[in-house]
């Protein structure tokens, strides 16, 4: 949250620049909401109706209960993002939207490979294999074998590299969960929304929080 | 909470639960959020709340449309005129699909409704039932919420969020799906109270007097500051705060089209329309001013032209009371967010009272320059056909601004919208975001029953009086007495203009062949003329005018005539051409 207004400060913005961001980036994008059937459809159509391509998506429960909370992830300029998680926060369900880089977050994603047990058996050294790419296996059968591994997208992606000779049968990667670095989770926030005049940084849109910048235009 | 004097069926459950249906629930319901009209269409989903229905004749009002769009616009112009929140009734499948287009409208424009549509029993969801459709999903980008109501112990909760949240914060259309089961069936009801909280939404930012401070700094400096504003004054019922705020700043305002009216037409500094057809000054001008006060507006792309080349000088104070809305289209300096109800009177407290008097005559100039080129020939022509812009002139001096003008969309739209003196608030109804041709008809039939004192005068072009001319039926058989106006140029006539200037002339489909106007509307007896002699047509309005009932004036005007000035597409706003 707080980060949030700090990189707007870092960030210089020619007079009137439009584009936002000097490059497009992964951002990842963090939604608590209310658990509502269609809720996930009010919040997929913001992207795609700007023809954006939603990377990846986790819906679970938050810190909270009763609170759900989305991850999004998504390839673009920040002042892009900055709209699009205005619009979603806009939404009657959705208590609150975060968006912040990599860097800010602690991200994994999990995943699946099924091969062969005959041919990993006989040509691989299995147990290197799992030592050096932090997998294990999850099932292992006379027909096949099922290796998982969880770690950022080079980690899972490098092990397709490597299997693939073998004849990898199947292969599938979760959407990314992230946690954020510096929250200190929503449990405090929620009672404030749940008061009828809640206080300022509860109400309030961050994104718009532009603190000093206000005259720098 | 308004509760009526003598015990109702509410204010009797809510000291000892009474059982009844869901549909009787939702109309006692609606008896408790005041509403007195509902425009309406029944059919199989939808039974037996129109069973229900029949039973409170006597509270509730029910206007039986020819076409649920024409319900819906018809409770769009309602809400427009009233303030208040426009309630349809729509069966499942057909009926709920045909709302799409006023639910788009109302979305953009920001009018907040309540529809209700019916649904195939909950057993028979998703199997292709007769007449099911998924209307949430079709609905969910054109509505500020949906709910679909499966129980009817749901209901009373459901429908008091429904009215909370499309009457606050920035208004929008809301839809309540209640499949047949749920209005069948017999609940406990306890009685309804409205709802004033949903912990997930917040209708509107706090305002923090630093930002306040911020802008009455950068308006107390500057040399030429000008003041844009929006429909968001009158959603706010800020029009009072508006105009002290406008008289002590002595600074010149300008309007977009469904601002017109947040103060009088005639008021000395207001300035005009913005936009494509706005005035010559105010589009100008925008691009000379030191400061800009954007207020309750949304820098609309016909508002802004070319954005790269829009205000690129000036520092821009935008109030809003939608976060959204803040630098989505222009970069702000100071964001002003909050209810411009609440925000103006603070700003109008820090600004010192002032005169640009040499700022307010440049306006003034280009005023001068507009009438001498463009509208002395279209208010004062003395040969040839009539123009559009007489017969507004005209209307206005009978009417003298007191009137609601319902537009619907196109040439006759901007030329209206223009010229049309507007004495009062909520008396311009017209459909501005989503540009709906078809609109004006059934929305003056909701206007006359949002402000049934008023003389409501509908303009219409003779292509989008064809879309939606079946509510000639409503006003029939509901014997509303509205106006209406077609102005018939024989011609799509904004497309036809575009054609000319943009596409050599090449008249693609624009060339309209109408029915006889008059002849179709005595089939509904409705009076009527037609005419095409200027003489005729101060004596043809009052007539109208004076008529009892409704009444339908035809007038013949020039064929190829352009709107103007004209910012064209992609052109910055001071590019405004003049001819």
């Amino acid at each position: 949250m707080s980060n949030l207004n700090n990189k707007e400060n870092k960030k210089v913005l020619p007079a009137g620049e439009d584009s936002g961001g000097p490059v497009k980036q992964e951002f990842n994008i963090t939604v608590y909401t209310e658990n509502q059937i269609g809720l996930l459809n009010r919040i997929a159509i913001i992207f795609t109706r700007r023809k954006i391509n939603i990377d990846s998506l986790n819906t679970s429960p938050s810190e909270v209960e009763s609170i759900h909370r989305f991850n999004i992830v998504i390839t673009e300029w920040e002042d892009v993002v900055r709209k699009l998680c205005r619009q979603i926060e806009k939404q009657v369900e959705v208590l609150k939207v975060y968006y912040h880089t990599n860097e800010d977050v602690i991200w994994q994603e999990m995943a699946l490979y099924k091969v062969s047990t005959d041919v990993i058996a006989e040509k691989v050294s299995v147990e290197r294999l799992l030592r050096e790419n932090g997998a294990r296996v999850v099932t292992l059968r006379k027909d096949y074998t099922v290796f998982e591994t969880t770690g950022h997208r080079e980690e899972t992606d490098n092990l397709i590299s490597i299997l693939q000779p073998y004849g990898l049968i199947e292969f599938v990667r979760s959407a990314r969960v992230a946690i954020i670095k510096d929250s200190e989770g929503f449990n405090a926030k929620l009672r404030e929304f749940e008061r009828l005049e809640p206080g300022e940084d509860v109400v309030e849109n961050e994104f718009l929080n532009k603190g000093d910048k206000v005259f720098t235009m | 909470m308004e509760v009526a004097q003598q015990e109702t069926l509410t204010t009797a459950a809510q000291k000892q639960a009474v059982e009844v249906s869901g549909s009787v629930a939702l109309l006692e319901a609606l008896i408790v959020e005041g509403v007195e009209t509902i425009f309406g269409y029944p059919g199989g989903a939808i039974m037996p709340i129109y069973d229900a229905l029949y039973d409170y004749k006597g509270k509730l009002e029910h206007i039986l449309v020819r076409h649920e769009q024409g319900g819906i616009h018809a409770a769009q112009g309602y809400a427009r005129s009233s303030g208040k929140v426009g309630v349809v009734f729509a069966t499942s499948g057909p009926g709920a699909t045909n709302l799409v287009t006023g639910l788009a409208d109302a979305q953009i424009d920001s009018t907040p409704l309540v529809c209700i549509t019916g649904q195939v029993f909950a057993h028979l969801l998703g199997t292709d039932a007769f007449q099911e459709t998924d209307v949430i999903n079709i609905t969910t980008p054109v509505t500020k919420w949906n709910y679909q109501v499966t129980d009817a112990n749901e209901l009373p909760e459901v429908i008091a969020k429904a009215f909370y949240i499309a009457k606050s914060g920035r208004p929008g259309p809301v839809l309540i799906d209640i499949t047949k089961n749920a209005q069948i069936q017999k609940f406990q009801f306890k009685g309804y109270s409205p709802c004033n909280h949903i912990r997930s939404y917040r209708p509107k930012p706090i305002v923090r007097q630093q930002y306040i401070k911020q802008a009455a700094d950068l308006i107390n400096q500057a040399k030429k500051p000008f003041i844009l504003f929006g429909q968001g004054v009158l959603l706010g019922s800020a029009e009072q705060e508006f105009k002290a705020f406008v008289e002590k700043s002595g600074i010149p305002a300008a309007w977009t089209i469904l601002g017109a009216g947040a103060i009088a037409t005639d008021h000395p500094l207001n300035v005009g329309m913005l936009g494509m057809h706005g005035n010559y000054g105010p589009n100008v001008l925008t691009n000379e001013c030191d400061v800009l006060i954007a207020i309750g507006m949304r820098f609309d792309d016909r508002v802004t032209g070319r954005l790269d080349k829009y205000a690129r000088q000036a520092k821009v104070v935008h109030l809003d009371i939608d976060p959204a809305e803040i630098d989505k289209n222009v970069k702000s300096t100071v964001p002003v967010w909050g209810d411009c109800k609440e925000t103006l009177p603070l700003l109008t407290q820090l600004i010192e009272g002032k005169t640009h008097t040499d700022w307010v005559k440049k306006f003034n100039d280009y005023t001068r320059q507009e009438v001498e080129q463009v509208i002395n020939a279209e208010l004062n022509p003395t040969s040839g056909e009539m123009t559009m812009g007489e017969v507004i002139k005209q209307l206005n001096e009978i009417t003298k601004g007191e009137a609601v003008i319902v537009t619907d969309v196109g040439q006759h739209q901007m030329v209206a919208c223009r010229y049309a003196r507007f004495n009062h608030t909520r008396s311009n109804v017209t459909s501005g975001g989503l540009g709906t041709m078809g609109f004006a008809l059934p929305a003056a039939i909701g206007a006359k029953y949002g402000a049934p004192h008023k003389t409501i005068v509908a303009i219409i072009g003779d292509g989008g009086f064809q879309m939606t001319l079946q509510e000639m039926g409503t006003i029939m058989q509901s014997d509303i007495d509205i106006k209406i106006i077609i102005l018939n140029n024989r011609f799509l006539g904004m497309v036809r203009q575009w054609q000319e200037l943009f596409n050599e002339r090449r008249y693609s489909f624009v060339d309209m062949t109408s029915p006889d106007f008059v002849k179709l509307a005595a089939a509904y007896s409705i009076d009527g003329k037609s005419i095409s002699d200027r003489k005729d047509l101060p004596g043809t309005l009052q007539e109208m005018l004076n008529h009892k009932g409704a009444y339908l004036l035809e007038v013949m005007v020039t064929k190829e005539n352009n709107v103007f000035p004209m910012v064209p597409q992609g052109c910055s706003v001071s590019e405004i051409r003049l001819k």
